[in-house]
């Protein structure tokens, strides 16, 4: 993994390791209500507690999202989102906040803007970086130059079936933090963690990550508690995306306050 | 940056050159392997089902090589689909056609009434290769629901369909077929609850379930190996259709036409005629209420190249890369993506491709009825309206038409159309319980 330190997510997640805890990455859909709330409910989560700060675009065909956060970016295109404000909501968050904002988006839309004028603007919005669950480094050529000229991370994701051989040349091409995938599934809150969750960040360890964190059906302080103990950061997102739906930014912070009380390595 | 093997030849790097750098090293069309397909084709997926298409990959690739595989493939085609499908002169349906000969490849004969059997029971097979105990399938009108639910019956595997609740509302019989063969039928509400929300749901199952799960993808699209594995075991028709035209006209046609939703039937016919540069492969997009209302499912004609399902490939989409509904009279060409291989032989010109209203195809299906006794599927209705004015042209060229010939790949048969068809051409009494129904829409 590239090391540099003007990687954004790096740097966020070893202060976090450096106060002897484990980084906490919250997910919200750009536009879920509006994009004011966004920004707003975006900070309220740097202020209670969140390392990172994930965006993520709301797509017409996210297969990769269970119903809560479907039904969230369904609502935010319905309310007239359109891609190019989610440059403003990251520069709305940065503008306010130390938190390292990553935007999470399925492909297309990147490809539709043009991958590198994509970068140059997540990177003047100040933006540390892109998720892309439905990118694997075997089809992001453009991708892996234009976040080299624009200093952005690439956050690959990495999952139980993983092969020892992809495992490697995933971590070698992300830049940032790998996420690892803790389940096979989708986007949802769900009662346990798999065990599995432990044994994809080993193997990204060993794959010479120095960053693995832990996203897909963690909802509740204890999940990040027993989550924290292994891997270097936590990734949350239908339980603060419920959160917000049911309860507006005070449930929020509420909720992101309670789960960064798991963050601890003790 | 950081160099990755894969990533150095991923699609972006395709400048100059592409024709000639993605053909088999023999030169020809034919066979092409996936991923890409000029820069089209690739595995835009998640990283969780790479493991899956993987190993699909190889134990597709072994099982071609494997004689005991390619075996059982043919003997189902011959003792069960009803293969070799047969060769129709279509000798009244010429004269609308500027006098052209016109032959039908009958897929409309198959068990199941349509080419969809072909890459059912190969996929099955596969399947059950892998040791998985489960198939999944997405599927719109249901007719590729019906074939898949007809393949897990007759090999023992659990079935699952994903259909858009809309579409089960409209085609509550075929919902009962799937059920009759053993089939869970599961409505989608997610998104426009249309086929593509039912092929996201399907990956969201596949990504849930993969170690005992084949997802049993219906058309040739989506990521590899789905598009060059799809139209291995449809290339059959385009190999029968080109012995049969040699030996009943001693020679090749001069024009080869099938319809195009995401391409399975058209790609299988066109590969037995790719490398014969002589015989011009026409492809009939859905083109609805007409191409300029904005409601068709004209993907290549009007749409521009992206990513979805796993694909880059034309899709419709609008400024911001979100999918956009299509629409048509035909709901097996109701999808606003088609096949990579496709989208690279329109980009190199070896496969014209037009779009065709909603009112062309119907008048078509009422003419290939009447003329030939034949009630075709709707989606096939297409590539006859296509034909009949790619005979028009043959004949305008001068010379005696009746030299000129025309192959059209007969996909489907009408029998589900026949409510949709009777409710366009305004046939059933007012007060009947069908006119009812097919006020919803709802296919007999």
């Amino acid at each position: 993994m590239n090391t540099q330190t003007t990687s954004k997510s790096a740097a966020a997640i070893d202060r976090a390791r450096d106060a002897g805890r484990a980084a906490l990455i919250g997910y919200l859909p750009a536009g879920f209500p509006d994009v004011q709330t966004t920004i707003d409910a975006a900070v309220a989560m740097a202020e209670n507690g969140m390392d990172l700060i994930e965006i993520g675009i709301p797509y017409s065909d996210p297969v990769m999202d269970g119903a809560v956060i479907q039904e969230a970016t369904v609502q935010a295109l319905q309310n007239g989102f359109t891609v190019e404000k989610v440059f403003d909501i990251v520069k709305g968050i940065t503008e306010r906040t130390d938190a390292a904002v990553l935007v999470m988006t399925y492909w297309n839309p990147v490809m539709q803007l043009g991958v590198r004028e994509f970068a140059r603007r997540l990177h003047e919005a100040g933006g540390a970086g892109l998720i892309t669950p439905d990118l694997i480094p075997d089809e992001a050529a453009e991708w892996l130059a234009a976040s080299e000229e624009f200093g952005l991370d690439r956050v690959f994701l990495v999952a139980p079936s993983t092969s020892d051989e992809r495992m490697e040349r995933t971590v070698a091409a992300s830049r940032g933090f790998v996420y690892a995938v803790s389940i096979m599934g989708v986007t949802g809150a769900r009662t346990a963690v798999s065990s599995a969750a432990r044994a994809v960040v080993d193997a990204a360890h060993g794959a010479g990550a120095e960053r693995a964190c832990v996203g897909l059906g963690v909802s509740s302080a204890d999940q990040v508690r027993e989550i924290a103990a292994y891997a270097d950061g936590v990734i949350v997102g239908t339980a603060l995306v419920a959160a917000l739906r049911d309860g507006g930014v005070p449930a929020l912070a509420e909720l992101t306050k309670d789960l960064s009380s798991g963050t601890g390595k003790s | 940056m950081t160099d990755s093997p894969q990533a150095a030849n991923g699609p972006t790097e395709v400048t100059e050159g592409t024709a000639e750098a993605f053909l088999n090293p023999t030169g020809s069309l034919r066979h092409a392997p996936g991923p890409y397909f000029g820069e089209y084709g690739g595995r835009w997926m998640p990283e969780s089902l790479i493991a899956a298409l993987d190993e699909l990959t190889d134990t597709f690739e072994k099982a071609k090589a494997d004689p005991e595989f390619t075996a059982q493939v043919a003997e189902l085609n011959r003792t069960y689909a009803g293969r070799p499908s047969l060769l129709t002169e279509a000798k009244r349906f010429s004269e609308h056609a500027g006098g052209v000969r016109i032959f039908l490849k009958r897929e409309d004969l198959n068990h199941t009434g349509s080419h969809k059997i072909n890459n059912v029971l190969g996929q099955a097979l596969l399947a059950k290769r892998m040791g998985k105990t489960r198939v999944i399938a997405e599927t719109g009108a249901g007719q590729h629901g019906v074939a898949s639910a007809t393949a897990a019956a007759l090999m023992g595997l659990e079935c699952v369909v994903y259909m858009g609740a809309e579409d089960c509302r409209r085609q509550a019989l075929n919902v009962a077929r799937m059920e009759l063969l053993g089939a869970t039928v599961v409505p989608v509400t997610n998104g426009s609850q249309t086929l593509k929300d039912a092929i996201n749901d399907a990956l969201r199952d596949w990504v849930a379930n993969v170690d005992t799960t084949h997802y049993l993808l219906g058309t040739a699209a989506g990521a590899h190996p789905f598009p060059s594995m799809v139209r291995y075991f449809h290339e059959v028709i385009g190999e029968e259709a080109r012995e049969q035209m040699l030996a009943e006209t001693g020679r090749l046609p001069d024009a080869v036409c099938a319809c195009i939703g995401g391409g399975s039937n058209a790609i299988g016919m066109f590969h037995g005629f790719l490398d014969d540069p002589e015989v011009a492969l026409y492809g009939f997009e859905a083109g609805g209420d007409g191409v300029e209302t904005g409601r068709h499912a004209a993907t290549i004609t009007l749409g521009r190249p992206g990513v979805l399902h796993g694909a880059r490939s034309y899709l419709m989409q609008d400024d911001d890369g979100q999918t956009i509904e299509s629409h048509s009279i035909s709901a097996g060409l109701d999808y606003p993506g088609v096949g990579p291989e496709h989208a690279y032989l329109a980009d190199i010109g070896r496969v014209s491709y037009e779009p065709i209203t909603d009112a062309e195809a119907m008048d078509a299906f009422k003419l290939l009825c009447r003329s030939e006794g034949i009630i075709p599927a709707i989606e096939t209705a297409h590539a006859l309206a296509g034909a009949i004015k790619v005979g028009q042209r043959l004949a305008a060229e001068g010379g005696d038409p009746s030299e000129k010939i025309v192959l059209i790949n007969l996909s489907g048969r009408g029998d589900k159309d026949v409510a949709t068809a009777a409710e366009f051409f305004d046939l059933l009494p007012d007060n009947s319980a069908e006119s009812e129904i097919g006020k919803d829409g709802e296919q007999l």
